[in-house]
């Protein structure tokens, strides 16, 4: 149960600089050490066993179903990583405690470094490969925030979101060819898949597996043509730099390669791919190495070249070409952190990184001096440094692979030429900084550091030269690593001193030709200055702005704030893909024979048709216009009963007194013509797509109809009585099989209510006191014979409703007509006697009875829960009743009264609300009762 | 019957589109009720178009498809609360920028070709 804890402790420093921000910036620093100082002696408690021969893993089920565990392990490789983010981090903190300006919100600094550290320790330590990508992904985001730190510098803001893009780009792909890994394995778990080689290397997806998964690990580690984003990531604070671009970010690729190295490793197709991208970006970065003129740019071309070596290794894949590449791991994160460590001292101390404005510090800053020496010589390869051992053993390999058959020389030649670049570039940089008379005085006065911001920086240059004096003390460690690579125990003994052979050889040439590139260097930029290098942020840029530029342009072509070419390009799109279907039909008709019409089917069809033409003809006289559209709903309502569905013909015919009601009150407010401002080509677009629409309507309507069609409804046929308790199929649907849609049905029928309500809240409208023709209304506003009748017929409508309701569950009717039969029978009250007077006698608000209707459906069916069944199940039985008889009550009835309710209200406060803005009551937040 | 069934469908669902098209609200409104009739009818008639039907269980019969008609009923029911949002709604808008156009401002017809 210790190793969650790591990741835990880890999670617990991204929070402690917040808490403790306010106690000054040493107690924060402090704090914020504490936790990760902690989680390093955690991993430190498991070395023994570790040692000897256990595997520590925990595994918690996160999201079962995807494969997605909480699993962490610690083998020899996850030591070697954590140990060196743990402890590199921890002297990064210290740096970064001088570092930072006096101004800077260093609490939030440090909460970004320790989420960096966090996702760092979650990538080496993740046994789940989903696990290993959600970590991965967490360094992309974290280093984006930490390399855009100084945000107010657009430098700064270009370079984050250039890491972000090239890294992120790359996780997806990373994503991609973790779950073409994880299927190919057949479980996400690490242990399964570093087991499953052999099906890995047979299955036939593996080379896009294996390209998916390298995509990730190159941008991520920087190899050429992915590169490009790490000189950029340089605009960050050296801290950053100094953890992130040297010891462990960037790292995380070279990680990801050897993690997966027992997995899916050794196929031709890996070796050739990375060990030549692993040369190129050696070679590559090594030469800008030494034409570059910022220190920073320097080292982070330097580091582009290292992870080069380091992944030709890789690619070499021989079990001493990965001791050596863990290796050079361990020793480039030493050299390389302290070396960004002293550019950051130099920069922080003179006030520029430019060579140009640097020179002779060795007499202001001896001590930087001698340390910058000396990591400086560890990063050449000089004997007796840590970086000796590993270059040699790299020069070894690469004299000894037969990757390139009869060209296979060319690894050694390119691999010394490596050499020689990086001693070039490492001698200049220590030599222009401090030993080269200055050109120009530097915009501060040199002086040493204070004494502790060194002291990280002292540290590792001790490690460098203890590590090259006594290679023997890492042989433990990279023991286990090696182990967990190769799966297996591997014999070896690190040693300065080989005897006199090639890599020796190799050595020699490269530290004196790399003297002498360097004496001539002068003349060397005078040729690299030659070729106009490509800036890649520039192209990066320029590639970004014309997205934007083409995004913006096609937006506004496609959006353009009309409502009227939205629902062009949208009817277009329906009959494109309309058409399509229908064109894949062998014939339109189909093998169901076709009925006969009757001339009563005939008029209403041509009633119909009439009615809609009129609609659209006089479309601009709108009074009219509605009156041709109600022709429409009442053949409909009637066509409704000619197909036996008189529920649905009653139900449409209420609905149509209604809406013609709610629509004739709406047009009292709006102009009553509409301008004729469509030009002649619009109406002709218009009616093309229209009436083309119409014919894919009517071709598919055809199809379906002759057609023989197997639906579900036998089903409820048969289960209506016996499952659901009445004989009315459609209403036992509504109430009782699918009762569950008709819930949200009147939800969304009382919500609509309750938005129109809040809709003509205040709503102040300009009332006409004259027609569309400017004939004045008539001053008598409640003829006395609709007075009359209407109040006669309200009990009367009442009664017939409460009928309906009640026989709805066996006969046609129910809860939404009813609803419709109460609403109208007292929409015609409102009509006859005005809202004021109506509103006298009934007093109460309609916002109440739709809710309430919507509250009994919904406590109706939570009501089944009660006896231990699904949500809205329905019982029923029967009930004698003395002097009326046997009658059969169902609690669908209930749920039918919760819709008779939603539906009275929501309609009732459309239309009452609607009709008080005739009045001077309007509906508004301060009418109370 | 099917034939006219369908042509009425589809002659219904050309005007209900082609009001839709327009550039004022009211015909809008007007034009979205008439295709919600459209639709209703093309849904209710997937279950076949059946005369004299059944539609109350009551011994072995030939049953109209029960089923369309349910999901139709509400539909319709819905189409309402929808054309009333929508006619209200066109209203404010009315009240509020102080014309009927479909894009709040007049003129628009020119920029939306």
């Amino acid at each position: 149960m210790i190793l969650p804890w790591i990741p835990l402790l880890a999670l617990l420093g991204v929070v402690v600089p917040l808490l403790t921000r306010q106690r000054g910036r040493r107690f924060c620093s402090l704090a914020t050490a504490a936790p990760a100082i902690l989680a390093l002696l955690l991993v430190f408690s498991q070395v023994p066993a570790l040692l000897a021969g256990d595997l520590p893993r925990f595994q918690l089920a996160w999201v079962p179903q995807l494969g997605l565990d909480l699993a962490f392990r610690l083998d020899g490789l996850s030591l070697l990583f954590v140990s060196l983010i743990l402890g590199i981090g921890l002297l990064i903190l210290l740096y970064a405690h001088y570092y930072l300006e006096a101004h800077e919100p260093f609490a939030r600094f440090y909460s970004f470094l320790m989420l960096f550290m966090l996702s760092m320790v979650g990538i080496v330590m993740a046994d789940n490969l989903l696990l290993l990508w959600l970590f991965w992904e967490l360094t992309s985001l974290s280093s984006f925030l930490l390399i855009g730190f100084w945000s107010h510098w657009t430098d700064a803001r270009k370079g984050a979101r250039m890491a972000l893009t090239v890294t992120g780009a790359g996780g997806l792909a990373l994503l991609a060819g973790l779950l073409l890994l994880g299927d190919m394995a057949g479980s996400f778990d690490l242990g399964v898949v570093l087991e499953s080689r052999e099906a890995i290397l047979a299955d036939p997806r593996y080379p896009l597996m294996l390209v998916l998964v390298l995509l990730g690990a190159f941008t991520k580690s920087a190899q050429f043509p992915f590169h490009f984003w790490l000189p950029h990531a340089m605009a960050a604070p050296t801290p950053v730099s100094a953890y992130l671009h040297s010891a462990t970010m960037v790292k995380a690729g070279i990680f990801l390669m050897a993690r997966l190295h027992p997995a899916i490793a050794g196929s031709e197709a890996w070796e050739l791919i990375v060990t030549l991208t692993g040369m190129a970006t050696l070679l590559y970065g090594a030469w800008f190495a030494l034409l570059k003129t910022d220190l920073k740019a320097i080292l982070a071309f330097s580091t582009v070249s290292h992870l080069g070596l380091i992944t030709v290794l890789l690619g070499i894949g021989s079990p001493l070409a990965i001791l050596a590449a863990l290796f050079h791991i361990l020793n480039h994160a030493t050299f390389k952190a302290a070396l960004f460590m002293s550019a950051g001292i130099i920069d922080h101390e003179t006030g520029t990184r430019e060579l140009g404005r640097l020179g002779g510090l060795r007499r202001a800053m001896p001590v930087t001096a001698l340390l910058t020496s000396l990591t400086a010589a560890a990063m050449a390869g000089v004997p007796l440094f840590n970086g000796f051992l590993s270059k040699e053993m790299f020069f070894a390999e690469a004299a000894a692979s037969p990757l390139l058959g009869g060209l296979s020389w060319l690894l050694p030649v390119l691999a010394t030429l490596g050499g020689i670049l990086s001693v070039a570039y490492s001698l200049r940089l220590v030599h222009a900084v401090f030993f080269k008379p200055a050109r120009k005085a530097p915009p501060k006065s040199p002086h040493e550091p204070p004494r502790l911001m060194r002291a990280p920086v002292e540290l590792l240059a001790a490690l460098c030269v203890l590590v090259g004096l006594l290679p023997v003390i890492a042989e433990v460690p990279l023991g286990l690593a090696v182990e967990a690579v190769l799966l297996t125990p591997l014999e070896f003994h690190l040693a300065i001193w080989h005897g006199l052979n090639l890599p020796l050889l190799m050595s020699v040439i490269a530290l004196i030709a790399g003297v002498l590139l360097y004496a001539l260097h002068a003349h060397l930029r005078q040729f690299g200055r030659q070729f106009s290098p490509m800036d890649a942020r520039l192209i990066f840029e320029g590639a970004v702005q014309r997205l934007m530029t083409w995004s913006e342009r096609l937006t506004v072509r496609l959006e353009n704030g009309s409502l009227q070419r939205y629902m062009s390009w949208l009817l277009g799109a329906a009959l494109l893909l309309g058409a399509i279907g229908l064109l894949q039909l062998p014939s339109l008709a189909g093998a169901r024979p076709t009925q006969e019409a009757d001339g009563i089917l005939l008029l209403g069809a041509a009633l119909m048709i009439f009615g809609a033409l009129g609609t659209v003809a006089t479309h601009r006289y709108r009074l009219i216009s509605l009156l041709m559209l109600s022709v429409v709903g009442l053949v409909v309502s009637l066509t409704f009963a000619r197909f036996s569905a008189p529920d649905l013909a009653l139900t449409q015919l209420s609905v149509e007194v209604v809406t013609m009601i709610l629509l004739m009150l709406a047009l009292f407010f709006l102009p009553q013509k509409t301008p004729r401002e469509s030009s002649a080509g619009r109406n002709i677009r218009d009616l093309g797509l229209a009436a083309s629409l119409g014919m894919v309507v009517a071709s598919l309507n055809y199809a379906v109809l002759t057609r023989d069609n197997h639906g579900i409804s036998d089903f409820f046929i048969a289960n209506s009585v016996p499952g659901g308790g009445g004989h009315n199929v459609v209403n036992v649907i509504l109430v009782d099989f699918r009762g569950f849609d008709t819930l949200g049905e009147i939800t969304v029928l009382a919500l609509a209510g309750l938005a129109i309500f809040k809709l003509l809240n205040r709503l102040r409208l300009f009332m006409p006191h004259s027609d569309g023709e400017g004939r004045v209304w008539s001053p008598d506003r409640y003829p006395l014979i609709l007075t009359s009748v209407s109040q006669a017929l309200l009990p009367l409508a009442l009664l017939v409703s409460a009928f309906i309701f009640l026989r709805g569950h066996n006969l046609p009717g129910g809860g939404f007509i009813a609803g419709l039969i109460t609403a109208v029978a007292l929409i015609l009250v409102y009509m006859a006697r005005g809202v004021e007077w109506t509103q006298q006698r009934l007093d109460f608000q309609y916002q109440p009875v739709a809710i309430a209707g919507v509250a009994i459906a919904t406590l109706t069916g939570l009501g089944s829960w009660l006896f231990g069944r699904p949500f809205l199940t329905s019982a029923f039985g029967h009930f004698h009743i003395p002097a009326i008889g046997d009658i059969e009550l169902a609690t669908a009835m209930l749920f039918d009264l919760g819709v008779y309710l939603a539906v009275v209200g929501a309609t009732l406060m459309i239309l009452a609300n609607l009709g008080k803005l005739t009045t001077p009551h309007r509906p508004s937040k301060e009418e109370k009762h | 019957m099917e034939s006219l069934y369908a042509v009425t469908t589809g002659v219904l669902s050309a005007c209900g589109l082609f009001l839709t098209l327009r550039g004022r609200t009211f015909p809008v409104v007007v034009g979205l009720t008439l295709l919600s009739y459209a639709v209703n009818l093309f849904l209710f008639s997937m279950g076949g178009l059946t005369t004299d039907g059944a539609v109350i269980v009551d011994g072995p019969s030939d049953y109209a498809d029960p089923l369309p008609q349910a999901l139709v009923l509400t539909a319709i029911v819905i189409g309402f609360a929808m054309t009333a949002f929508a006619v209200i709604l066109a209203m404010r808008a009315r009240g509020d920028l102080g014309n009927d156009h479909v894009d709040g401002e007049d003129n628009r017809e020119d920029r939306a070709s």
